[in-house]
């Protein structure tokens, strides 16, 4: 049953072949089984699940279900659930018990989902690899000796391992999209403004946006139905009607054109990597999509532009979290600078708090002309290339990563190599432009990912891409050795 | 881009953070590879380019004058770490600060 | 040496919006400690601020009314620090592109003169909360209730030159965001708060002297006190050769002196960057121009109307239009006395109304005699019932119960006497009680006609209608008997 794929026990469910109740059972069986090798999860509600499974099938006996009612979903600990830790992967708000829901976790509660847990990740959403959590790193579950990927770790291996069926994420520089690839996995991040960001702990504001983390697109697509749609609580939500993204996943990629920039094939691609993507490339022709060869110059600057405004902004962003209203207190301050100080430096993590002094740098007197404004600018430059490039083609195709997963504690001493590693999906970030990952293969016995790029609000087209090639493919259909009942 | 120790130090000061003598020498390191890592875009033409604060091209909606928020103080309050009297404590705010709030 | 005062002030205008600027919450003064800080308020995590439309609409007024420009692209910033008041760690605050930017204010001086004092922009932000600084077991307690409350940030120019300049600055603004009904204007409630930036210079010299700050003085006389003692101070520093450090100061107005708020001036870095979870705010000109069609009328409005429509002095329509509550006090007695007579309204009300409000420190809108009531009072006199004189003894009655003129009149037999032949009697009484002034009338001595006419006024306890008694005074004493 744990390879169903999401339609697949939505389906299940309404022709009553068996009930949420039994369902939600099921998982958390395996969860309480299997977890402990993972650590993809943070928090599990046994109870609390069990709840809202009764819920959903007496409202299925009353026809008032909807296509997500009754479905288990792992909500990443970024998301606020009422009542529910939510700790952001932070020994800062490792006692934090939300009083409110994200918008994001009431859309998918009032349509009857049942949240099985809270999923680790990285600190305050800072990292490519789930290393840098309180609560411990998550093993990746084609090979536990590698990094699972992140920021959204859990929640790409709660996925890989089969311990839910779907889950949620969030992706500020690529960190749904990166561990999905990493973990075999989909996931999207949709355009910026697409999905709301109330009661979803910010990193960087301009570039964060939650989304589904599922085994197929279809999935993808049917969980992006339920999280999609303007939210008047929050002002960069966009106001815009949500597509059937149901509708055309079957539409054919005749006449697709597809780009292919040619600096996300350069130097610091994997060998194996760029294989096993040239041959993705190669059915997507046979599916009838048109190749081209599109230039997108300032793909290099991306990084560094990331790592100007992202923790610029988060850095402001976190100086909510100072001991006071909630969250960890250092014991007995001796003024309001020790309880400051203390609060903030034995709450945080080494990678937040550099990043939080970088941000403070960059954003400080004397630097932020050079700094913070000269990336702004240069943030238009890289979006202006996309916008130039689907002039010529209907989305951009590259690896999602230039390498598989690398091994637990490999990069962990060295931030810049980490930071280079987002080079593939950081871009779409920085110009609020929906992407996707799916499973395209193995390098070196890992997963690794294609990504998808859209124009701004076209997710309903990257899904079609993506499911027409799960429908050619089988990758997404692999499962990790280690998986068992 | 070269960063010192006294600059690591100001920045923790205003970040509220405290650092170690080892976590300077850390940090300053790190910084500086993240700085000239970042240093990249000072070559770049931006000459005719707007700053991009924002992703997409919106206006900032309004929302209507109307109280949608009533007394939370016993839910919100449960999650904090020191209260009486329904305020938050913080040790004696004796300096006075940068807004000088009456 | 003759020194220049230069100062410039800085206003925070509470915005009288039901809920705060970026929640919904609601910004009523006085509740129960942190009963009105949302989850947004209390920058919970993942919390987001949305912009409240009447906060704009009511810079936008402000804006209209004083003659500033508008921006159609304004960017809300982050000015980033720690303090327990504030729970974001920022404010959330405007700063390279402000909503307002240059306009001007008039303001008139206790010579007549009237100045222009320049605007240099006014912007939107929020308020922070309030530490308690009693001690708790030896901690300070923090009340956000007003965090988010909406403020307009007024800045002026440095063109005051003197205390007094900057208090008519002050009245002009005050009266001006409460005819807008934008603020409260209630001073001691926090919702009007002044910072004044004082220096000094030699006079005829360009270059501004350092200058101090002063922050949040809730009052006009000791804005006025406080400027008085800073300018002093600076002076005599400067006269004995030192150097005025850059600094904030604190107004102490039990010792009424400035003192040095802190040891050592840290320079700020607030890092201000736009606020990327706001987006830009655009105004188009539909939307200004349909908020200046609603515009009440404004005080230098209303003002030049009651010089130039009613006929009245430049000073009395000062005093009328100085408060809001006043002039609509002033227009709705006027309303109700026919035919109109503005100065006549005018001068009881500047005149007996202002004094009795003043010596009780009541202000207008708790005036115990309605306009209503003084219409009537002021009818009495317009149609001879009672004379003027005998009216003031009416309104302090009046001032004490709830009785209307007439019934006070009825009931006091104040009802003046106008009969000819009655008002003739008390001549002859008055004659014949004085035959040595009659005969010394007779003689040349005409300045006594006053003597007569106040014993006849006497006679009758005030009651006689003085013209007629003038008139009849006048044949009377000139005709040969």
């Amino acid at each position: 049953m744990f390879n169903k794929t999401l339609c697949e026990l939505a389906s299940a469910l309404q022709n009553k072949e068996l009930s949420s109740v039994e369902l939600t059972q099921y998982f958390l069986g395996r969860i309480a089984k299997l977890n402990p090798t993972y650590n993809a999860f943070i928090t599990i509600d046994e109870t609390q699940a069990l709840t809202q499974a009764k819920n959903a099938d007496q409202r299925r006996a009353k026809n008032q279900a909807t296509p997500l009612t009754g479905l288990p979903i792992a909500h990443k600990d970024i998301f606020c659930v009422q009542g529910m830790k939510t700790s952001c992967g932070s020994k800062m708000l490792h006692n934090f018990i939300s009083p409110y829901d994200a918008t994001v976790v009431k859309k998918l509660n009032d349509q009857g989902m049942v949240t099985l847990g809270k999923t680790n990740m990285d600190e305050f959403a800072m990292g490519s690899s789930n290393e840098t959590s309180f609560y411990g790193p998550v093993a990746n579950p084609w090979d536990t000796d590698c990094v699972p990927g992140g920021s959204s770790g859990g929640s790409a291996a709660a996925v890989a391992a089969r311990l839910a069926p779907s889950a949620s994420g969030t992706d500020t520089g690529g960190s749904i999209r990166q561990p999905a690839a990493l973990c075999g996995i989909t996931g999207l991040k949709p355009t910026y403004g697409r999905v709301s960001r109330y009661g979803m702990i910010a990193f960087a504001s301009s570039l964060d946006q939650g989304g589904p983390m599922t085994q197929t697109a279809e999935d993808a697509a049917l969980l992006l139905q339920g999280m999609a749609g303007f939210d008047p609580l929050d002002s960069t939500s966009i106001d815009c009607p949500v597509p059937d993204y149901m509708a055309n996943l079957n539409v054919s990629l005749k006449g697709k054109k597809i780009g292919l920039p040619r600096e996300y094939f350069a130097q610091g691609l994997d060998h194996d990597v760029e294989l096993k993507i040239q041959a993705a490339i190669d059915v997507l022709r046979q599916l009838g999509a048109e190749i081209i060869d599109i230039s997108l110059p300032n793909t290099a600057l991306s990084v560094p532009v990331y790592y100007i405004v992202a923790p610029a902004e988060c850095s402001s962003n976190l100086s909510r979290y100072d001991g006071v209203r909630y969250g960890y207190r250092a014991p007995e301050p001796i003024d309001l600078e020790d309880l400051y100080k203390r609060s903030r430096s034995e709450g945080f993590g080494a990678e937040v708090k550099r990043r939080i002094m970088l941000g403070t740098y960059v954003l400080s007197k004397g630097y932020y002309d050079a700094y913070y404004i000269k990336a702004q600018q240069v943030r238009n430059l890289i979006s202006q290339d996309f916008q130039h490039a689907f002039t010529q083609v209907d989305c951009i195709l590259s690896p999602t990563t230039p390498t598989p997963a690398f091994k637990t504690g490999a990069k962990l001493n060295d931030p810049v190599s980490m930071y280079w590693s987002d080079i593939y999906t950081i871009a779409a970030n920085l110009a609020g432009l929906p992407a996707m990952s799916i499973p395209a293969g193995f390098a070196q016995k890992l997963p690794i990912g294609l990504q998808l790029i859209g124009q701004h609000f076209q997710e309903a087209q990257l899904l079609n891409v993506a499911h027409r090639f799960q429908q050619a493919t089988a990758w997404h259909q692999y499962l990790p050795n280690q998986i068992s009942e | 881009m070269a960063i010192e120790g006294k600059e690591i130090e100001k920045v923790a000061h205003l970040a509220r953070i405290t650092v170690t003598a080892q976590e300077i020498n850390t940090l300053t390191i790190d910084m500086s590879n993240i700085l000239n890592l970042v240093a990249q875009i000072s070559d770049v033409d931006t000459q005719a380019c707007p700053s991009m604060a924002h992703p997409m091209e919106c206006e900032q909606r309004l929302r209507p004058d109307v109280v949608t928020q009533l007394n939370q103080r016993d839910a919100l309050q449960a999650v904090a770490p020191a209260t009486e009297a329904g305020l938050y404590l913080v040790p004696q705010v004796i300096a006075a600060h940068p807004k000088d709030k009456s | 040496m003759q020194w220049e005062p230069v100062i410039g002030l800085e206003v925070h205008v509470q915005l009288k919006t039901k809920s705060k600027i970026f929640s919904g919450a609601p910004t009523a003064y006085g509740a129960s400690p942190n009963t009105q800080a949302c989850a947004i308020d209390l920058a919970m995590p993942g919390m987001l601020p949305v912009l409240n439309q009447e906060a704009v609409n009511m810079a936008i007024k402000f804006g209209l009314a004083t003659h500033s420009e508008i921006s159609r692209h304004s960017v809300f910033a982050r000015k980033n620090y720690f303090y327990p008041d504030l729970p974001k760690g920022y404010q959330i605050s405007q700063f390279e592109a402000p909503i307002v930017g240059r306009g001007h204010l008039n303001i008139t001086l206790s010579n007549g003169e009237t100045r222009q004092i320049n605007i240099t922009r006014a912007h939107l932000e929020e308020d922070a909360g309030k530490s308690l600084h009693e001690d708790f077991q030896g901690m300070s307690g923090i009340d956000l209730n007003r965090a988010g409350t909406p403020l307009l940030e007024v800045v002026s120019e440095p063109e005051l030159r003197s205390s007094e300049e900057a208090v008519a600055y002050l009245k002009a603004l005050h009266a001006l965001v409460c005819y807008l009904e934008i603020c409260d204007g209630n001073m001691q409630e926090g919702s009007f708060r002044c910072d004044a930036n004082v220096s000094v210079r030699p006079k005829g010299q360009t270059i501004l002297g350092t200058r101090t700050e002063m922050k949040n003085i809730n009052s006009f006389r000791y804005v006025e006190q406080a400027i008085e003692y800073e300018i002093a101070r600076q002076i005599d520093v400067l006269e004995q050769g030192g150097e005025i450090i850059q600094q904030t100061r604190l107004f102490d107005p039990a010792r009424q002196e400035t003192r040095l708020l802190r040891e050592k001036e840290e320079a700020n870095d607030y890092r201000y960057f736009p606020d990327p979870d706001l987006l830009p705010l655009i105004l188009s000109e539909a939307y200004i121009q349909q908020i200046g069609a609603n515009l009440p009328e404004l005080p230098e409005q209303k003002k030049q109307r009651f010089i130039q429509t009613l006929g009245l002095s430049a000073y009395d329509a000062t005093v009328l239009t100085a408060q809001r509550e006043l002039a609509f006090y002033y227009e709705a007695t006027l309303a109700q006395i026919t035919p109109q007579d503005p100065k006549l309204v005018s001068n009881w009300i500047t005149g007996e109304v202002l004094a009795y409000l003043n010596k009780n420190s009541l202000s207008i809108t708790q005036s115990p005699v309605s306009p209503t009531r003084l219409a009537q009072l002021l009818t009495r006199i317009q149609d001879q019932t009672i004379s003027g004189k005998i009216a003031k003894t009416v309104l302090e009655t009046m001032f004490s119960n709830e009785q209307s003129a007439d019934t006070i009149i009825a009931e006091q037999g104040l009802k003046q006497i106008t009969d000819s032949n009655a008002l003739n009697q008390v001549i002859e009484q008055v004659i014949a009680q004085n035959p040595q002034q009659f005969e010394a009338y007779q003689q040349g001595k005409t300045q006594l006609f006053g003597y007569f006419v106040g014993q006849a006024m006497k006679l009758t306890q005030g009651k006689a209608n003085p013209k007629q008694v003038n008139a009849l005074m006048q044949q009377r004493l000139n005709s040969p008997n």
